[in-house]
């Protein structure tokens, strides 16, 4: 069996599962946010449970249009807070949340071998830990909540193999987005991701969630990491109950393996308005741009904001461009501060937001107006998704989107070192 | 049950975002998502469709955001089903719970034009473009699907399943 089988049939009471096998699900975490919380929640109430199954493994995150971006915003926020205290579920309140996906990681909530569903599409993120996250809607989630329990079809699985050792300034954005450019947006419907090789084996955790929160753009019903050395030192100071490390078998079946020599990859970047529109940033130079976005649930890790200061430390901020960094989690933002990141990125002139999704789906905090470009960390770029529909978005990691604030148009990290 | 309605067609990869752009998700009532509904890639289709009308459009319809909001809004324009070449997973799976029908007919979706007239038969997955006198079969449900969409969707399938106490 592949990873993803075998959480599946641990977690289904069976010995083995099948692609394609319908089966009953036991979860390990449900997750919702304010804004498909309140659509769960009313869909809960319909169900006629008076309790959700167990409040420990339920978990609340208000994320999206917070600190509460309008009064609608605020209603929903309000309605997402108040089932958090009469149900008992675990609830993060503004000053204490940050970007779920960063979030639930960093303190312990997602371990090796879970299950866990989220009302959001990028749950697949905690494939980086060797769980099986997957996204799905309120409605299914309202159920997860009354009985811990989804219906899911056993997905046949899709190994990815990187070779080769990455060139600086390359990262875990780049490998998924060269990924995503190979094989498509639908190039994993219905499918799920392994990922495997030297270059993974090389790449730190936050690189790992990042290449799993993009499984999703490939169509993706999860992205998944075999649990190594790195895994478990992330993992275990966090972890407040056992876990459980599952590995594919040398002999399981896939429904394809695709390999990547990656050691002369360039870092990439994907053009509107699709994240497999993707080109090495050599083909992307000269494309002018009026913001930079530096953060969300891809690319909103502490390593991504080190990666950022080493090219925004003692340099300005292009003066056409609006800087905007907003660190995944208060973890991130207060270690970021401790490591005088944020002050380098103060002094460059840019500014540094409270953890918040806000641009990245177009909410708040840095929207676009009709006519701009942005190049973003974020991990879609379709029309319409940083602002106005004739706005456009750019996908990079870091160290590119870093670059291009200074220069202010699209550029690699080399040409502002040199 | 019989649908029938003009085609509003569209091309592959119709995501969430331009079904319904996330600066309306700010509320949740279906009435009022409805009236963004498609805006980002169709700003004349509320005031060019018709309840009854079918979405019809290539490979993918529906992938991004897993928002309920985007089928949520679709249906409470009146649209009666939609029909592509493929849909993305999370997209068909909230459609199914929520009771908008989806049909899964590349051959259908790809001959269809702007405005065609069009009538399907759900539970046989038939459909029949009237304008160019063409008859398609579309892929069938499996049997699981069927029975959630028999008992309503799933809250209905569910508060059945617990009543019965198989939970
Ligand atoms: S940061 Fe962006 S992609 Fe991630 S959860 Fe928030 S809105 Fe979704």
């Amino acid at each position: 069996m592949t990873l993803a089988e075998k959480i599946l049939a641990a977690h289904s009471g069976k010995d083995k599962v099948s692609p394609g096998e319908l089966i009953n699900v036991r979860v390990d975490l449900v997750l919702s946010n304010d804004i498909t919380a309140p659509i769960s929640i009313r869909e809960f109430e319909r169900l006629g449970v008076d309790r959700v199954f167990d409040p420990h493994k339920i978990v609340l995150v208000p994320d999206h249009f917070t600190p509460n971006k309008d009064i609608p915003s605020a209603i929903q926020a309000k309605m997402t807070r108040e089932f958090a205290r009469a149900q008992g579920t675990l609830y993060y309140e503004v000053g204490r949340v940050g970007i779920g996906h960063v979030l639930l990681p960093e303190q312990g909530l997602v371990l090796p071998g879970d299950v866990v569903v989220g009302a959001d599409s990028h749950t697949v993120t905690y494939g980086a830990l060797g769980a099986f996250a997957t996204g799905m809607g309120s409605t299914d989630i309202a159920v997860a909540m009354a009985t811990g329990e989804v219906w899911m079809r056993v997905p046949p699985t899709i190994k990815f193999v990187y070779h080769g050792k990455p060139r600086e300034w390359v990262g875990g954005k780049d490998l998924i987005l060269h990924t995503i450019g190979d094989i498509g947006v639908d190039g994993a419907t219905y499918m799920a991701m392994e990922f495997h090789g030297e270059a993974i084996a090389g790449l730190p955790l936050s690189g790992r969630f990042t290449m799993a929160n993009m499984a999703v753009e490939a169509g993706a019903k999860a992205g998944l990491f075999r649990v190594d050395d790195k895994t478990l030192e992330y993992v275990t100071p966090r972890a407040g109950r056992p876990f459980t490390s599952y590995e594919s078998d040398p002999d399981a079946q896939y429904e394809r393996v695709v390999e990547y020599d990656i050691s002369n990859l360039e870092p990439q970047v994907a053009f509107p308005h699709l994240p497999s529109n993707v080109k090495p940033v050599s083909q992307a130079r000269d494309i002018k741009i009026d913001q930079a976005v530096i953060g969300s649930c891809t690319n909103g890790w502490l390593e991504d904001l080190q990666v950022a200061a080493q090219i925004l430390a003692g340099r300005q901020v292009h003066p056409e461009v609006r800087c905007i960094i907003i660190p995944g989690s208060q973890q991130v933002y207060l270690e970021a501060l401790k490591e005088g990141l944020v002050e380098s990125f103060i002094q460059a002139g840019a500014v540094v937001s409270a953890p918040t999704c806000g641009p990245c789906l177009g909410g708040h905090m840095g929207v676009l107006a009709p006519g701009e470009r942005a190049i973003a960390t974020t991990n879609r770029n379709f029309v319409g998704r940083m602002g106005h529909p004739q706005s456009e978005v750019y996908l990079a990691g870091p160290a590119v989107a870093a670059a291009s604030a200074v220069l202010g148009r699209i550029a690699s990290p080399e040409e502002v070192l040199s | 049950m019989k649908l029938k309605g003009k085609a509003h067609k569209y091309g592959a990869n119709v995501n969430t975002d331009v079904i319904l752009p996330a600066r309306y998700l700010n509320v949740s009532d279906p009435q009022e998502l409805a009236k963004h509904c498609m805006e980002d890639i169709d700003g004349e289709f509320l005031g060019r469709m018709r309840p009854g009308d079918i979405i019809v459009a290539t490979a993918n319809f529906g992938s991004g955001s897993s928002r309920e909001h985007a089928p949520t809004a679709i249906k409470a324009t009146g649209i009666s089903c939609v029909i592509a070449s493929s849909f993305a997973r999370i997209f068909f799976r909230n459609a199914i719970n929520i009771g908008l029908p989806l049909l899964e007919c590349a051959q259908a979706a790809e001959v269809t034009d702007m405005g065609d007239e069009l009538e399907v038969e759900l539970a046989r997955g038939e459909i029949t473009n009237l304008t160019k006198g063409l008859k398609f079969q579309a892929k069938p449900y499996p049997e699981f699907m069927l029975e959630l969409i028999e008992k309503g969707g799933l809250i209905e399938y569910t508060k059945q399943r617990l009543a019965t106490g198989r939970s």
